[in-house]
């Protein structure tokens, strides 16, 4: 069997190692029983009998790069602490609402003792006085699951004083989210579990490893990233990285969606895996839905821009997806076939985006909606060729620059790697612009299409 | 009554003991006073600064951010129709038509019944199984027009009531720390390293 009813989405044909969904084929994976007779909590005692220094070491030389978008390896980040400042927390960032991703909702719904092991993992390591575990508000399911697991393994003596006997002693504490996509960022999901509103906060100063929750030394970990720990923690660094590249070790959960014939969510081998692998390999998608022509995809997500079928062979290792004009970002791969109306597409996205900022830059509160604004107008088919470089000129004061894109052999372009250059504090500006951007570099004809020439009719006729 | 309840208040005093600045317990608490009113009162509002030491203004300010607030009755179900990208690619504009048309109001628009609220949404991180929709943010994968119309038929019959509880309730289980088990929250002030580090990052 390679499909589960009880996690939709989630497909495990092939013979792949896995790291973060070894339970997922089982129906009771997210109970402390299930949990207790597949090795669980092995990693904990397995820490527990060495130094904080030995673990913090080990997830360093794992190379665990942060699984939330920025790929950021989570060892070097919680080094970047300042050291002998306390008390010093770790806000688990379960906010997952980037377009097409999905992995941390399942993991949270099918294996939540698997995240909590990673949180004491990751706080004994880092010598933590407490951890909030950020859920977004609208997965409930998710919540429940965690809130029920927390309960086990408090009454199991897993988490809180004296944790199995030992001097180690740490709260989880649950907190859910109320629905803005923004808080997703680490520094406004800071200022959400601050009680107030999930504005981004200026960086610098305010790195959380430096001046992060209260003020104080704080860690921002993905979901995935921290439930990848406890494997490490039993079956040691040098298993972790025998799997995928030295640069991108492990494996990566991805969700593909979109045109495909078989849409899921995999864990595969990070690094090496390519987007032609999983858009036509049998194990994955298995080619474009009824024979279709692969027209465009968004590789990481929808803040990153878009590939074309030129990019295909591209693997899922960050530096090579860069250079190739986008990023990886948080797993999440959105497929569109010939038939897709592609400056639709674009507005789709670009309107989340502007729907979903926070106002607090100008340059996004005003520049998202006006790109929104006018590529309705064009969509609608009430747009002028004017319109076009406007777009691309609300892009420059959100982005100045070159933006990156991708190539294209049938256009003659080279690709510009990512990052971008941003007038705003967090990314959700230039979120907004990037498939506005992608979609009339690569596909200006069809935007062009859109706009229909319009002849002049004076008021009164000529005399 | 819609200020919290005295049972409510219990809880939130003891949830608003977890965190160490009182704050940080205002959008669990915000939801709690959802769950209890189905929608976000001023009252309930006007307590919950109270209890967590903020001005009625930060308190309205914070919840005012974020979506799933409501300021004002709701159906006793939020029908959530996802437009974003994977969904729109398969279907949610034919989806929220049929919706808008089967429900009789608009996207935003709630029912004369008071049963249903209809709104558009964000993606639900549910992208493979599109489209998608929520009820009271549970999940409905692949709706077609049938299944969406058995769907509503279902829940104006009662048939969900079991696992799909009224609009404000978000999750049927909660937390429990046993205070015999807590490690307790860390004071602030507390700057000694936590008793397990070594010794050398304390002089550090």
């Amino acid at each position: 069997m390679s499909t589960y009813p009880w996690a939709a989405g989630y497909i495990d044909d092939g013979d792949r190692p896995k790291v973060v969904t070894s339970r997922f084929h089982y129906e009771d994976s997210y109970t402390l029983e299930r949990y207790h007779a597949t090795g669980g909590y092995a990693g904990l005692r397995a820490v527990l009998g060495t130094t904080p220094t030995a673990v913090h070491d080990d997830v360093k030389a794992a190379t665990v790069l942060g699984r939330g978008g920025a790929g950021f390896p989570a060892g070097t980040k919680w080094g970047l602490m300042p050291p002998g400042k306390f008390p010093r927390y770790l806000v688990v960032n379960g906010d997952e609402s980037e377009p097409g991703t999905y992995k941390d909702r399942l993991l949270m719904e099918r294996d939540p003792h698997q995240l909590i092991e990673g949180c004491l993992i990751a706080a004994f390591a880092a010598g933590l006085a407490q951890v909030f575990l950020y859920i977004r508000g609208e997965m409930p399911l998710a919540h429940e699951r965690v809130a029920t697991a927390l309960n086990e393994a408090y009454a199991a003596g897993y988490i809180g004083r004296n944790i199995l006997g030992t001097a180690f002693s740490v709260d989880i504490v649950l907190h859910w989210g109320a629905g803005a996509y923004v808080v997703g960022e680490e520094t406004a999901l800071i200022e959400s579990l601050e009680g107030k509103r999930g504005e981004p906060r200026l960086k610098p100063p305010f790195f959380p490893a430096a001046i992060g929750l209260y003020g104080q030394p704080t860690i921002v970990n993905n979901v995935e990233t921290l439930a990848n720990l406890p494997w490490i923690a039993t079956n040691g660094v040098a298993a972790y990285t025998a799997i995928g590249t030295a640069t991108s070790p492990g494996t990566r959960m991805v969700a593909v969606s979109g045109h495909v014939q078989r849409p899921g969510v995999f864990e595969i081998i990070n690094g090496t895996t390519t987007f032609r692998d999983l858009i036509y390999g049998d194990e994955f998608c298995q080619g474009i839905r009824d024979d279709n022509e692969l027209k465009a995809f968004v590789p990481g997500g929808g803040s990153a821009p878009w590939f074309t079928p030129d990019q295909l062979d591209v693997p899922f290792e960050g530096r090579v997806a860069g250079a190739a004009g986008s990023m990886l970002g948080s797993g999440a791969v959105m497929v569109m076939d010939h038939t897709t109306d592609i400056p639709k597409a674009a507005l789709t996205l670009t309107h989340f985006y502007a729907a979903e900022s926070c106002g607090q830059c100008t340059p996004c509160r005003e520049g998202g909606t006006w790109l929104e604004r006018v590529l309705q107008r064009v969509v609608d088919g009430r747009g002028t060729h004017a319109d076009l470089d406007q777009l691309l000129e609300i892009g420059q004061s959100i982005c100045p620059g070159e933006f990156p894109h991708a190539s294209s052999e049938r256009l003659g372009l080279t690709a510009t790697p990512f990052p971008y250059k941003m007038t705003t504090i967090c990314f959700v500006g230039p979120s907004a612009y990037a498939p506005v951007h992608s979609a009339l570099t690569l596909f200006r004809d069809e935007f062009e299409a859109k706009i229909v020439e319009r002849k002049r009719i004076p008021v009164t006729a000529a005399h | 009554m819609s200020r919290l309840s005295e049972a409510n208040t219990i809880l939130a005093k003891e949830i608003i003991g977890r965190y160490p600045k009182a704050r940080s317990a205002t959008i669990p608490l915000l939801h709690l006073s959802q769950q209890q009113n189905g929608y976000v009162t001023h009252e309930a509002m006007s307590h919950v600064a109270e209890l967590v030491g903020a001005t009625g203004a930060e308190i309205l300010g914070t919840a005012t951010f974020y979506e799933m607030f409501k300021f004002e009755p709701v159906g006793k179900y939020l029908v959530n129709i996802c437009v974003t990208m994977s969904c729109q690619l398969l279907g949610a504009d034919e989806l929220m038509h049929h919706a808008e048309a089967r429900l009789g109001v608009k996207a935003g628009g709630t029912t004369a019944d008071g049963m249903f609220t209809l709104e558009h949404a964000e993606c639900q991180a549910a992208c493979t199984e599109a489209p998608n929709m929520q009820v009271n943010y549970r999940h409905c994968h692949r709706i077609t027009t049938a299944a969406f119309d058995q769907l509503i038929d279902d829940l104006a019959a009662g048939r969900l009531d079991g696992e799909i509880p009224p609009h404000g309730t978000l999750a049927r289980v909660r937390q429990q720390i046993p205070a015999a088990q807590a490690a307790g929250v860390v004071s602030l002030d507390a700057t000694a390293p936590p008793a397990w580090l070594p010794a050398p990052e304390a002089t550090a």
